[in-house]
C-alpha cells in the first residue's frame, strides 16, 4: 500500500459505510469534516505532531486560556504521567508474555487522552473505568500493582475503590456508564454540587471506548444523565477499532456530536495531544462540578497495540496505518512542546526514563511475588451477612481437603 | 394503626414509609413511582410526604433504573428499585447479575450494595404476555443476590423494611394478585418483626405431609390444606418467605414429621425452585420419606394467554391431586 492509498484509507472507510441519499435531509457533518481523520475542524487541538503550539482558533479558543495558565511544572507532571504510563502498560504486556499475567489490555497509543483526563479530576471526583484505564488509575494514585491482580486471575479486582475514588475495572462494557451516572446522582443529591467551594463541589468520569457507545447501558446514562442534569462528563476514547470492528460498525453520526441529541454538550478532542485533553476535560468537569450538567468527550486516537495481548490486529488493520499513527504519538508531541518552550532540560527527561525504569522492576517484581490466594477465600466475601448455604459449603470444602491432608499424614 | 388488617399492597407502602422515615439514605426508584404512586399503587402518597429527590420518577429504562441505582448506592444511599412488571425485569439482567450480585465480592469486601430489587411477580390477574411471569429462578440461581417474597400484608410491612435495611442486594417479590386482596394478618406498626428475613414459617401446623410453598401460592395451599382436612387430612403448610438463601432446617423439620413433601409454585418446575427443593430433601430426609418428593407447577410452556391462565396456574384441585398421589405411596 503506497503512503497515498493509506493517507485515503481512513476516510474510504467511512465512505464506503454510508451513502447520504437526498431523502435523508442534510448530509451530517461528520461526512462534510471527515470525521474519521484528523483534519476535522471541530477538533480540539493544541500542538500539532511534532509539538508546535497551534494558533488558537474557533475551536480551541473555549479552552485556550486553560492551556495558557498551565506552568513548566505542569507540563512535567503530565510528561512524566506519559512516561510512566506507558511504561507500565509495556510491563503488563511482557509480563503475559512471559506467562506471569493472563491477559493484558494496552493503553499503548492512549495515554494522552488517559492522563489528560485523569489530571483534570480532582481528589474529591470519582472515576469509573472499563479495563484500558490504567493511565487514568496511575493519575488517581492507584498503585499500578492493584490492576495486576485480576490479569493474573488472583482476584476480580479486589483495590478499594473508595482510597482513590477510582472503580474496579468493568468488563461488561457500558455497565459501568450507569453506575457512573447514579454515582453523579448521588453527588447532587448530597448537594455536593454548584456550592463554589472548590474542595467540596465534585464530578464523575465515566470511560469507554468507541465500540462500548453502541450499547444500551451507554445510551440509558446518557438518558439519565440529560435529565437529572447530573454531574458527570462521559470520556469516549475512540481508539477507532473495537477489537476487529472499525468505527462504521459502531456509528454513522460520531459520539461527540450525538450528544447533542440526548441534549448536553459534545467535544471532539486530539486524543494524543496532552495539553488538549487536559483542557477540555478540566472545562467540562468544572462545568459538571457548577451544576452545568453533563458532557461528552471523544478524544481521537489510536490503539497502537493489539486490542489485548490474545487479539491479532495483522487479520484486520494495516500495519501501514499504523505507522501514520506512530508520526503522531503523545509522548514525541509533549517532549517536542517542552522543549521548544523551555518547561525542561535534557537531565528532566533522562530523570523520568529511569524512574520508568524502576517502576518497571517494581512492577514486575510485584507481579511474580503476588501470592496464590488461600483457597478457602473464595467464600469470603461473597454476602455481607451470613449465609447458610456459603457457610455450609466453605465447611464442605475445608472438610473435603482436611481429608486429604489426613491421608498424606497417614501415608 | 397498631392490629390493623391491610392489603398486602397497603402493607408494603407502610413498610416503605417506615424504611424512609427511620433512614434518609432510602431512596425509591422507577417508572411512574412518584406521582402516580406506582402502576399498584405501592408508592402511593410517599413522593408527596418525602420529595422528588426521595422518590425518583425515572426515564423508562430497566438497566438504567438498576445501573444507576448500583453507583447511588457505591455512593452511600439505600436505593430501593421498582420493576414494574416481572417480565419487564430482562433488560436489567445484566446489571443484576453482572454487577449487583457481584460487587461485593470482587471488591473483596470493600464495597457495599445495600439495595432491594422490587418485582411484581407472578399470573392470576388475567394480564396481557409479559405480564405474569415467575422468574425467580434466575435470581435465585445467581450467587451473590438474596431472593424474598411475602405473602401477607405484615410480611409485606416487615419484610420490606428488613430489606432494605440489609446490607446485601436483595431481589423482593411481590405477588400481584394478592397485593389488594383483604388483609387477613394484621400489622403491629408498634411492635417488632416475628420472624428474620431469612426465616420460614410454618402457617398451618399439620401431620399428614408438608405443602411447601411461597407468595401467591401460600393462599392456594392453605386453602387446599382446609379441603383436604374435610376428608380428613391433616395437612402442614410452609411458607418459604425465604427462596436464597432457603430456610433448610424449617423445611426438613417439616418433612422429617410429616414424611411427605409437595412443593408448589407457580413457575415452570423443569429447572424451578421446586427441583432444588427436592434434591435437597431427597439429600437429607431420605429415610424419612415414605414417598417421592413431588412438585405442583406451571407447565413448561412460556406463560400463555390469559384465557388459559386457570388451567395453567396451579389450583386447589391440582394440589390435592398431588397429596393424593404421595399418599398413596
Ligand atoms: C457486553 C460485552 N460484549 C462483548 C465484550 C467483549 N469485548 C471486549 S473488548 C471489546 C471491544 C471493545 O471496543 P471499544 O469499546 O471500542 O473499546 P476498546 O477495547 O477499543 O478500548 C469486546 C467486543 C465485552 N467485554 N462486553
Amino acid at each position: 500500500m503506497s503512503d497515498n492509498e493509506v493517507a485515503g484509507h481512513a476516510r474510504s472507510r467511512m465512505e464506503g459505510a454510508f451513502q447520504p441519499s437526498p431523502e435523508m435531509g442534510p448530509t451530517p457533518p461528520s461526512q462534510i469534516y471527515g470525521h474519521f481523520s484528523d483534519e476535522n475542524p471541530e477538533m480540539v487541538q493544541f500542538v500539532d505532531a511534532d509539538g508546535n503550539r497551534l494558533e488558537t482558533n474557533e475551536t480551541n479558543a473555549p479552552y485556550a486560556k486553560i492551556v495558557e495558565e498551565m506552568t513548566s511544572e505542569d507540563a512535567r507532571i503530565i510528561y512524566r504521567d506519559l512516561v510512566l504510563v506507558r511504561r507500565i502498560d509495556a510491563e503488563g504486556f511482557a509480563l503475559q508474555r512471559q506467562g506471569e499475567l493472563g491477559l493484558w489490555p494496552s493503553l499503548f497509543g492512549q495515554e494522552a487522552a488517559q492522563v489528560g483526563a485523569g489530571r483534570a479530576l480532582r481528589e474529591q471526583d470519582y472515576a469509573f473505568p472499563g479495563y484500558r484505564e490504567h493511565g487514568v488509575a496511575w493519575c488517581r494514585g492507584v498503585p499500578p500493582e492493584n490492576l495486576l491482580g485480576m490479569f493474573r486471575g488472583v482476584n476480580h479486582g479486589g483495590w478499594d475503590s473508595n482510597e482513590n475514588n477510582f472503580h474496579l475495572y468493568t468488563i461488561v462494557i457500558g455497565n459501568q456508564m450507569l453506575h457512573a451516572t447514579g454515582y453523579a446522582m448521588g453527588i447532587a443529591a448530597d448537594g455536593d454540587m454548584a456550592t463554589g467551594d472548590p474542595d467540596r463541589d465534585a464530578a464523575v468520569m465515566a470511560f469507554t471506548g468507541d465500540g462500548g457507545t453502541s450499547q444500551g447501558d451507554f445510551n440509558e446514562a446518557l438518558v439519565f444523565a440529560a435529565v437529572k442534569q447530573s454531574p458527570v462528563v462521559f470520556f469516549v476514547q475512540n481508539n477507532q477499532w473495537a477489537i476487529s470492528q472499525p468505527n462504521e460498525t459502531q456509528f454513522i453520526i460520531p459520539p461527540y456530536q450525538r450528544a447533542r441529541g440526548f441534549g448536553f454538550p459534545g467535544v471532539l478532542v486530539d486524543g494524543n495531544d496532552p495539553l488538549a485533553t487536559y483542557a477540555v476535560a478540566k472545562d467540562a468537569l468544572d462545568k459538571a462540578r457548577s451544576g452545568q450538567g453533563p458532557t461528552l468527550i471523544e478524544a481521537y486516537t489510536y490503539r497502537m497495540g493489539a486490542h489485548t495481548t490474545s487479539d491479532d490486529p495483522s487479520k484486520y488493520r494495516s500495519s501501514a496505518e499504523v505507522e501514520i499513527w506512530k508520526e503522531k504519538d503523545p509522548i514525541k508531541r509533549m517532549r517536542g512542546f517542552m522543549t521548544e518552550r523551555n518547561h525542561a532540560d535534557e537531565e528532566f527527561f533522562a530523570a523520568v526514563d529511569a524512574e520508568a525504569d524502576e517502576i518497571a522492576v517494581r512492577v514486575r517484581k510485584a507481579c511474580q511475588e503476588m501470592p496464590d490466594p488461600e483457597m478457602a477465600t473464595m467464600f469470603d466475601h461473597q454476602y455481607t451477612d451470613h449465609h447458610p448455604l456459603v457457610a455450609a459449603e466453605r465447611e464442605e470444602f475445608l472438610a473435603y481437603h482436611a481429608g486429604f491432608a489426613e491421608e498424606g499424614g497417614q501415608a | 394503626m397498631s392490629g390493623t388488617r391491610l392489603s398486602l399492597a397497603k402493607g408494603l407502602n407502610a413498610g416503605i414509609r417506615a424504611a424512609m422515615d427511620k433512614d434518609p439514605k432510602v431512596v425509591l426508584m422507577g417508572e411512574d413511582v412518584g406521582t402516580l404512586g406506582g402502576v399498584f399503587r405501592i408508592t402511593e402518597g410517599l413522593q408527596k410526604d418525602f420529595g422528588e429527590h426521595r422518590v425518583v420518577d425515572t426515564p423508562l429504562a430497566e438497566s438504567g433504573i438498576v445501573g444507576s441505582a448500583v453507583g447511588l448506592a457505591l455512593r452511600g444511599y439505600r436505593p430501593v428499585v421498582e420493576i414494574q412488571f416481572d417480565g419487564f425485569v430482562y433488560p436489567a439482567f445484566d446489571q443484576i447479575v453482572s454487577q449487583v450480585a457481584k460487587m461485593h465480592a470482587r471488591s473483596l469486601g470493600h464495597l457495599k450494595l445495600p439495595m432491594v430489587i422490587r418485582i411484581p411477580c407472578g399470573g392470576g390477574i388475567g394480564a396481557v404476555e409479559h405480564h405474569s411471569e415467575s422468574n425467580e429462578a434466575y435470581f435465585a440461581h445467581t450467587a451473590g443476590l438474596r431472593v424474598v417474597t411475602c405473602s401477607n400484608a405484615a410480611d409485606g410491612y416487615w419484610m420490606i423494611q428488613q430489606a432494605i435495611a440489609s446490607d446485601d442486594p436483595v431481589i423482593f417479590f411481590e405477588p400481584k394478585r394478592r397485593y389488594h386482596e383483604r388483609g387477613e394478618t394484621e400489622i403491629d406498626e408498634g411492635g417488632t418483626a416475628e420472624l428474620g428475613l431469612y426465616e420460614s414459617r410454618v402457617v398451618r401446623e399439620g401431620t399428614d405431609a408438608t405443602l411447601l410453598c411461597y407468595g401467591p401460592m401460600v393462599k392456594t395451599c392453605l386453602q387446599a390444606a382446609e379441603a383436604a382436612a374435610e376428608e380428613g387430612r391433616n395437612l402442614e403448610v410452609v411458607d418459604l418467605r425465604t427462596l436464597s438463601p432457603l430456610d433448610l432446617p424449617t423445611i426438613m423439620e417439616s418433612v422429617q414429621k410429616t414424611r411427605r413433601a409437595v412443593i408448589v409454585h407457580e413457575a415452570q418446575t423443569f429447572v424451578g425452585l421446586g427441583a432444588e427443593i427436592a434434591a435437597r430433601v431427597q439429600e437429607e430426609c431420605f429415610y424419612h420419606l415414605e414417598a417421592p418428593v413431588l412438585r405442583v407447577g406451571g407447565y413448561n410452556l412460556p406463560y400463555p394467554p390469559s384465557r388459559f391462565e386457570e388451567e395453567f396456574l396451579p389450583t386447589l384441585d391440582r394440589v390435592l391431586d398431588a397429596v393424593d398421589r404421595s399418599l398413596a405411596h
